[in-house]
């Protein structure tokens, strides 16, 4: 059956460089001297630290927990000792630190106790519990945890479960490899995804670049038996292998802005995803290693199954990188970032290291003004108008670039490769979306401390008057307490005290009260004192009696004194 | 002659009935420009401006008494959005109210407290945790950094410290201007 794809709007077609990465099959990677594990590896909040300095941690085993739910577990990638718990330099291009765990390995990479499930009796919720804590995450590069995507919409049920191994981006070859190799492993998965979703149909796309990966899945398809599964072909351009432009091509269907493809009945998720839930669900082990691709300006291009935390030198090494190596691109060339440093670790959004150098990508050549030919508004596969945007980001008018919808932008830098003046325009957009999210913590933060200002002044003023209200209480109650004793024994008497009686019956009922207080206060702490002390106390005493009564007779001369 | 009396005080009345039910019906309550320009505040409520809190700085400025430029915390960008909301010149911050700086919190040194409790009197927004006696600490997410905490510290124990960027509060940097060089 010849099935009618659809077309996205836009889109680019760059040279691939993907057959020297797919000569050899997957290899795996002997074990670093250390491994440095950034707790905070998905989106959502950062996982919590569970091990501390000098534990023995084994393969597999937890290492950070999930916080709340819109996160994702980190475990350890091999069996042996936490060196440290500290802030890293994470792969980001910032290069700033995130707290992550230092451990060297013992050389065993023991497999701990798995924490196992039975995938046919336990319910979605168990599932997607479980998945969390196993660390599954989309492992195409966005990250976002799976176990949140697991979800059918309001109606219980999925139409197409969309899987996306398209691998658009080039040099980048994880996928391909993973569908070459394990085809029948990740069919497993989808299977179990499809499952959760209660997804009537599964798509797989693949682009007609990877014949061999092609063949494989439907191989395993066939062998499987179950019906509603389809790998198709879709035609190679950049970038088929975004999610909202994979739909559009299988289905059909576009999403539109501020909606998500759930609330067309269509889900979609990496094929590298697949596998691990798979691996996660029958064999109980967690999301510790990837494939990763290792391309550009090495001598043997390759994927390699790579332990989460180890350094990336480490793995460039192992394909031979050349001397006049100056960066490592995380990524592709096309949305790749630029790591700080060498030794940065691999994560669970590394798909691929790409190699650079100065010959392999030149510094781009000078920004020259934008003459609004409008090749970038025809390369956008998100339909936006890129000139616009930058016209705004450019000069800092936030609100303008966020009504030609800067947010549906994708950042897949179509139109910085099709820009004749060379302008960097998704540079510029990213620029204006970390400002916009910048103002907007800053409002919010700004709307909670005039909330705390505005209750902190009406709290003041309620204790203000609170207090009044006692202090008037109080007065009342005695003034009412004085009037009964004076009136108890006048009750016989006719007239009732006037105010200005009642307010002196008030004075002097406070200097009575006054007088008995004084009466009855004791020095305190006379009990045991010594003989001399009291002859002292008794002396000054006197004195003091004297003082308040002159005309009384001098006191005797102290009795201490001789 | 008479006619067009009656006629033209007939229209009077019924406009004014219309436009006295209207002033009742579609009353505003306080001025709504004072609160366009309180969104615009930072909110620190650090009375840098030389009024008591945020709110009564925009009702100055609304009323005419106060200049927009004597908001440190604001910043140039706070002067700018102001200028634009009240079609007034832009100026440059104003020495005599302070400086910008960057965004800080306050941190209580938590071994020289001695719980007198003056900076929970004095903190704007009730950031600060403690009782008489008790040490004190500042809980952080809520400090807008106003500094009112520092004076009326009898033992100097409280400091502000510079947010440091995170990785989630990081941000792009302006793409750099390559510039041609000439021949």
């Amino acid at each position: 059956m010849l099935r009618k794809l659809f077309k996205f709007h836009g889109g680019v077609k760059p040279q691939t460089n993907k057959e020297r990465s797919t000569t050899a099959p997957i290899a795996p990677v002997p074990l670093p001297d250390k491994l440095v594990i950034p707790l905070h590896q998905s989106v959502g909040g950062p996982p919590r630290p569970l091990v501390q300095r000098g534990d023995q941690v084994f393969k597999g085993q937890r290492i950070g927990a999930a916080d709340g739910n819109l996160s994702s577990a980190v475990h350890a990638s091999t069996s042996g000792i936490v060196r440290d718990v500290l802030p890293a330099v994470m792969p980001h291009t910032s290069g700033l630190t995130t707290l992550s765990v230092v451990i060297e390995p013992d050389g065993e990479d023991r497999w701990g106790e798995l924490d196992r499930i039975n995938v046919r009796a336990a319910t979605p919720d168990e599932l997607r519990d479980y998945l969390r804590d196993a660390g599954v995450v989309g492992l195409g590069g966005a990250v976002f945890p799976s176990h949140l995507k697991l979800k059918p919409g309001k109606e219980g049920s999925l139409d197409t479960l969309v899987i996306n191994g398209a691998e658009c981006e080039p040099f980048i070859t994880c996928d391909d490899m993973l569908m070459r190799e394990r085809a029948t492993d990740m069919l497993k998965g989808i299977s179990a995804m499809r499952h959760m979703l209660q997804a009537r149909d599964v798509l797989i796309g693949i682009e007609d670049n990877k014949p061999e990966a092609l063949a494989a899945v439907q191989a395993a398809i066939t062998a499987s038996g179950e019906k509603g599964i389809e790998a198709i072909a879709i035609p190679t351009r950049y970038p088929a292998g975004g999610a909202k432009q994979l739909i559009r091509v299988l289905t059909g269907i576009e999403v539109p802005h501020g909606r998500r493809s759930t609330d067309f009945g269509v889900q979609c998720f990496n094929v590298g995803t697949a596998y691990s839930i798979h691996e996660a669900l029958e064999h109980g082990r967690p999301l510790v290693s990837r494939l990763v691709t290792v391309a550009g300006n090495v001598n043997a291009p390759r994927n390699y199954e790579v332990l989460i935390g180890t350094p990336m030198d480490h793995v460039v090494r192992l394909a031979g990188a050349r001397p006049d190596t100056d960066r490592y691109i995380m990524g592709g060339p096309m949305m790749g970032v630029r790591m700080p440093a060498f030794d940065v670790p691999v994560v669970k959004a590394t798909n691929c290291i790409l190699v650079g150098s100065p010959a392999l990508f030149p510094p781009p050549p000078p920004e020259m003004p934008c003459i609004r030919c409008g090749e970038c508004a025809k390369a956008c596969p998100a339909d936006l108008a890129p000139f616009e945007m930058y016209w705004f980001s450019r000069a800092r008018n936030f609100g303008k670039t966020q009504e030609y919808h800067l947010f549906d932008c994708i950042e897949c830098g179509c139109c910085s490769f099709v820009c004749p003046s060379h302008i960097p325009l998704v540079d510029y957009f990213r620029f204006s979306k970390s400002e916009i999210w910048a103002r907007e913590r800053e409002k919010e933060a700004a709307d909670t401390a005039r909330e705390r200002f505005e209750f902190k002044n009406l709290r003041q003023e309620r204790e203000k008057q609170e207090k009044a209200e006692k202090l008037a209480a109080k007065a009342a109650a005695t003034r009412e307490k004085v009037a009964g004793e004076t009136a108890t024994p006048a009750a016989a008497t006719a007239a009732k005290p006037s105010g200005d009686d009642a307010k002196r019956a008030l004075i002097e009922a406070a200097m009575e009260k006054a007088r008995q207080q004084k009466a009855q206060a004791a020095p305190k702490n006379v009990d045991v004192t010594s003989p001399d002390v009291q002859a002292e106390m008794a002396a000054i005493d006197a004195r003091r009696r004297a003082a308040e009564h002159p005309t009384e007779a001098p006191p005797p001369p102290p009795a201490g004194q001789a | 002659m008479l006619t067009a009396l009656l006629v033209m005080t007939g229209i009077a009345l019924l406009l004014g009935a219309g436009l006295g039910f209207a002033s009742i019906k579609f009353k505003v309550e306080g001025d709504p420009l004072v609160d366009k320009i309180d969104a615009i505040l930072p909110q620190t409520q650090c009375g840098q401006c030389g009024f008591p809190g945020c709110r009564p700085y925009a009702n100055a400025i609304a009323g005419g008494e106060a200049e927009i430029n004597q908001c440190p915390p604001g910043g140039e960008e706070g002067i700018r959005k102001l200028a634009d909301l009240l079609g007034r010149e832009f100026k440059p911050l104003s020495e005599e109210h302070g400086v910008e700086k960057p965004k800080s919190v306050a941190v209580i040194d938590e071994a020289t407290c001695i719980g007198c409790t003056l900076c929970i009197q004095a903190c704007p927004v009730d950031a600060i945790v403690g009782a008489a006696k008790q040490m004190h600490t500042i809980i952080a997410a809520d400090c807008t950094g106003c500094e009112l905490c520092l004076a009326p510290c009898p033992v100097d124990c409280i400091v502000m410290e510079p947010i440091a960027e995170t990785v989630d509060t990081w941000k792009w940097r302006y793409p750099v201007f390559q510039i041609k060089q000439a021949a």
